[in-house]
């Protein structure tokens, strides 16, 4: 049961949008989410569709896979909207008991409904296309910058890395130690919120001993393979900026310019 | 290649009592050789390996590695990268979440060039065979897979010795076979010093000598035909003898005529056939 | 209380890219008392069938009778099943999770809602059946025990659910050689005393020669031989083609055989012995 949660949902693939550097992609999803919060009118959006179906058509991914992302943030989603349909104040056109209904209220719901939407469709496009892998690659090169100001890049990446690799062993590992309670007769599925909780002592107790004696183990074999941190360390995959790049970077400044142009030109 | 000289080494228990893991232990290995140390659980053979790696250092005593002294911290690195250490459990010992990118793990700490880093992985995963298993995702592997690729992550660091701390004990039979036939090849094509830490005798057979341990002390050496024709003795340690030697040594002692050191099914049939 | 396995398909991520069948069209049936090897190559489908033994999986198609019950039509109820189907994992001790011995052992019982006279006769029996003295161990807490006694009180564990069938997975994976004979001798002993079923699965072929009434082969999720040890080591070369070896001895016999020795099957190192001797002695006699 526990084998059909899949994590990060990266779909590989070998499209201009997949190989590109994942610094660049970082960068450029960051961009198309600051220039989300610049829009101030619908017109802007038009640009956003059209820069994502540049996108999402290139990178091949069926669009089914997009919009998967919404669902489990589809709450959120339907919260801000609700708040902002009831809390705006303007022209009332309807109202039902002690709530009502303006017009700025639905133009506003709609506007932060589009933004959330393309936030996280945009981010979504990021991680479907790119490795965990070279996710981490990517994020650890782009705060190095930063480690002179004591931000641990080195350490954030390797703790990521090493999170990725021992999901899927400690979820095999639940389901097993679920089963061998369950064969002492342990119930985990029947009763209510605190016999449940309960119940999940027999799983959650040996879970823990053995992620613990797993993380000793392997700071044993790290440091036998000579791991001292980041210092003096270097990586066989070396990213590199090409001509794709350049493209991609120069599409979204043109994107970005073309937001803030309908922000502050466009009447 | 390796020494080991009065080497002790103390455990505290919860208690706060002490209780001694290796007592005086002399133990000497040659460039190229292939050991295999014996012993059951408890009799202290893993926490002798980890001095090997200076993951442990002697409490009395001292380690050299090619003649460092594993309590100099100036040699850490360098004795790190000349014995380099394969653990038990696979799962625990492979770090990255695919195979080549984990093997580049031991050369990128030692800070090598890239194109120097794809050269070593390269080969390392040719030499343990798991070359096409390249950018597969390690936890999809079988055991002996895995240990394998935890070999290749050690041979990358082009290392003079690897120990292996009962890299079976947690494999198939398969699994098994595929890890030791890799450490023979190590030893015999690319003459890496092998030292072998094991509680299966059917895998010290193939070395070129065996240390038993018992209880932190070594109690016998020799190559593996000394060691197995004391069959009472082997038994009394709590370890096995291979079924042909026990056999030969029950039919020693009912009058007919073999050595003493018969290991295997092949010898044991010419000899039977020489009787007949 | 017969085990009957009927026709018993399990097929994994059904109708997706992963499909994988684990288990195809297998049936067999288990006489009460009965001690059973089971072997086979990782991925063959032992787990699983094992699993489906106590309920944990259920079959795609085919039926389970446990007992002339089929365990998984709907009025049967799980605990049922579970309480008569003891299955203990591979490294069982990894399962512990009690502050003391006592709560740990007792952790199937309680869930089986049974009085506290009954709970405590079962924890001390169960304990004392794995070979630990109840007195000295009940509340000693299990993480402070050596991996030994740790696998032992797990087995326990397991035992105090009072099950007519046994399964083990690998009960000796990761122990030295004493460990190992110290485990199977209990194991041997439970068999006799208790009159229990016993399903073992191994990779040793020593020790399922030496302890098993017959052997089930499974070979990428069929019944590859279903027969008692002697007669299954004389199929060397199936067995070694399907990534399963034989105990030295049987090669050993075998390889006397193809020189022409009129030597009859061995599975142990004594009674080779006596086969040998009868061999030379009889030669020197004629």
């Amino acid at each position: 049961m526990l084998k059909d949660i899949t994590i990060g949902q990266y779909i590989p693939g070998d499209t201009p949008i997949h190989n590109l550097d994942p610094r660049i992609k970082i960068i450029i999803t960051f961009a198309f989410i600051a220039a989300l919060f610049f829009i101030n009118k619908f017109f802007g959006y038009l640009f956003v569709v059209a820069f994502m179906i540049m996108a999402v058509g290139l990178s091949k991914i069926p669009v089914r896979y997009i919009f998967k992302g919404l669902k489990p943030l589809l709450v959120i989603i339907l919260l801000t909207v609700a708040l902002n349909i009831f809390m705006t104040e303007g022209e009332v056109i309807y109202t039902i008991w002690k709530l009502r209904i303006t017009k700025e209220g639905l133009i506003q719901a709609a506007f932060m409904a589009l933004r959330l939407i393309f936030l996280i469709t945009g981010a979504s496009l990021l991680t479907l296309t790119t490795s965990p892998i070279s996710l981490t690659d990517g994020i650890e090169k782009l705060l190095n910058p930063l480690r002179s100001i004591g931000v641990p890049a080195h350490e954030l990446a390797m703790m990521m890395t090493i999170a990725l690799r021992f999901i899927p062993t400690l979820l095999e590992e639940t389901d097993k130690i679920m089963k061998a309670q369950m064969a002492r007769g342990a119930d985990f599925e029947t009763g209510n919120i605190i016999s449940r909780a309960r119940a999940m002592v027999p799983l959650l107790v040996p879970l823990f001993i053995s992620a613990f004696r797993r993380a000793d183990e392997l700071a044993l074999a790290m440091e036998a393979r000579c791991y001292r941190g980041g210092e003096n360390r270097t990586r066989m995959k070396q990213l590199s900026i090409e001509f794709r790049d350049y493209m991609a970077l120069i599409i979204t400044i043109v994107f970005f310019l073309a937001i803030l142009w309908s922000r502050y030109f466009v009447k | 290649m390796i020494k080991a000289k009065n080497v002790s080494y103390k455990y505290s228990n919860q208690e706060g009592k002490d209780y001694f893991a290796l007592k005086n232990i002399n133990i000497e290995i040659k460039e190229g050789e292939f050991v295999a140390i014996l012993g059951h659980n408890g009799s202290g053979k893993s926490t002798f390996a980890k001095h090997l790696n200076a993951l442990l250092l002697p409490l009395e005593g001292t380690v050299y590695i090619d003649g460092m002294d594993t309590r100099e911290e100036k040699y850490l690195w360098n004795i790190r990268q000349t014995a380099g250490m394969v653990f038990q459990n696979p799962d625990n010992q492979i770090v990255a979440t695919i195979v080549e990118e984990d093997v580049a793990f031991g050369p990128e700490n030692l800070g090598l060039e890239p194109n120097i880093i794809r050269k070593r992985v390269d080969e390392a995963l040719l030499t343990v065979d798991m070359f096409e298993y390249r950018k597969h995702s390690p936890h999809l592997l079988s055991g002996g897979q895995k240990q394998r690729v935890a070999i290749a992550g050690i041979l990358a660091m082009k290392p003079r010795c690897i120990i292996l701390d009962e890299p079976t004990a947690m494999l198939d039979p398969s699994g098994r076979k595929e890890v030791i036939e890799t450490i023979i090849k190590l030893n015999k094509e690319e003459n890496i010093t092998i030292v072998l830490i094991t509680h299966f005798m059917d895998e010290a057979v193939n070395a070129d000598r065996i240390y038993i341990m018992e209880e932190g002390h070594v109690v016998m050496e020799g190559t593996p035909k000394e060691i197995f024709s004391k069959v009472d003795e082997i038994k009394k340690l709590g370890l096995d003898v291979p079924q042909v030697t026990e056999l030969a040594h029950m039919l020693i002692d009912e009058g007919i005529d073999l050595p003493k050191d018969v290991l295997t099914v092949d010898e044991m049939v010419v000899e039977l056939c020489r009787l007949k | 209380m017969p085990i009957k396995v009927e026709n018993l398909v399990h097929i994994y991520s059904k109708d997706t890219v992963f499909q994988h069948v684990a288990l195809d069209d297998v049936s067999f049936t288990i006489e009460d008392g009965e001690f059973i090897g089971l072997i086979g190559h990782t991925g063959s489908g032992k787990s699983t069938l094992i699993q489906h033994l106590n309920g944990l999986l259920k079959p795609t198609s085919g039926k389970i009778y446990i007992d002339d019950v089929d365990i998984n039509s709907k009025d049967v109820e799980l605990k049922f099943i579970r309480q008569k189907v003891g299955l203990v994992f591979q490294y069982p001790e990894h399962q512990l999770f009690e502050e003391t011995v006592y709560k740990d052992v007792a952790f199937g019982p309680t869930n089986l809602k049974l009085s506290d006279g009954e709970i405590k006769d079962r924890v001390k029996n169960s304990l004392e059946l794995v070979g630990l003295n109840y007195e000295e161990i009940k509340d000693k807490s299990p993480f402070d025990l050596s991996g030994g006694q740790k696998r032992r009180v797990a087995i326990a564990g397991v035992l105090a659910m009072r099950p007519k069938i046994l399964i083990l997975d690998e009960p000796t994976a990761g122990l030295d050689p004493r460990g190992r004979d110290e485990i199977l001798n209990e194991i041997k002993s439970l068999h006799k005393k208790e009159k229990i079923t016993i399903i073992l699965v191994s990779h040793r072929m020593e020790d399922i020669a030496r302890l098993v009434d017959r052997i089930l082969v499974l070979n990428k999720g069929k019944i590859q031989f279903f027969d008692t040890p002697s007669r299954i080591f004389k199929e060397a070369e199936t067995l070694e083609s399907i990534g399963l070896g034989i105990p030295q001895v049987s090669d050993l016999i075998r390889q006397l055989r193809k020189r022409g020795f009129p030597i009859e099957d061995c599975i142990s190192v004594e009674e080779a012995k006596n086969a040998i001797i009868n061999v030379l002695r009889g030669k020197k006699n004629a």
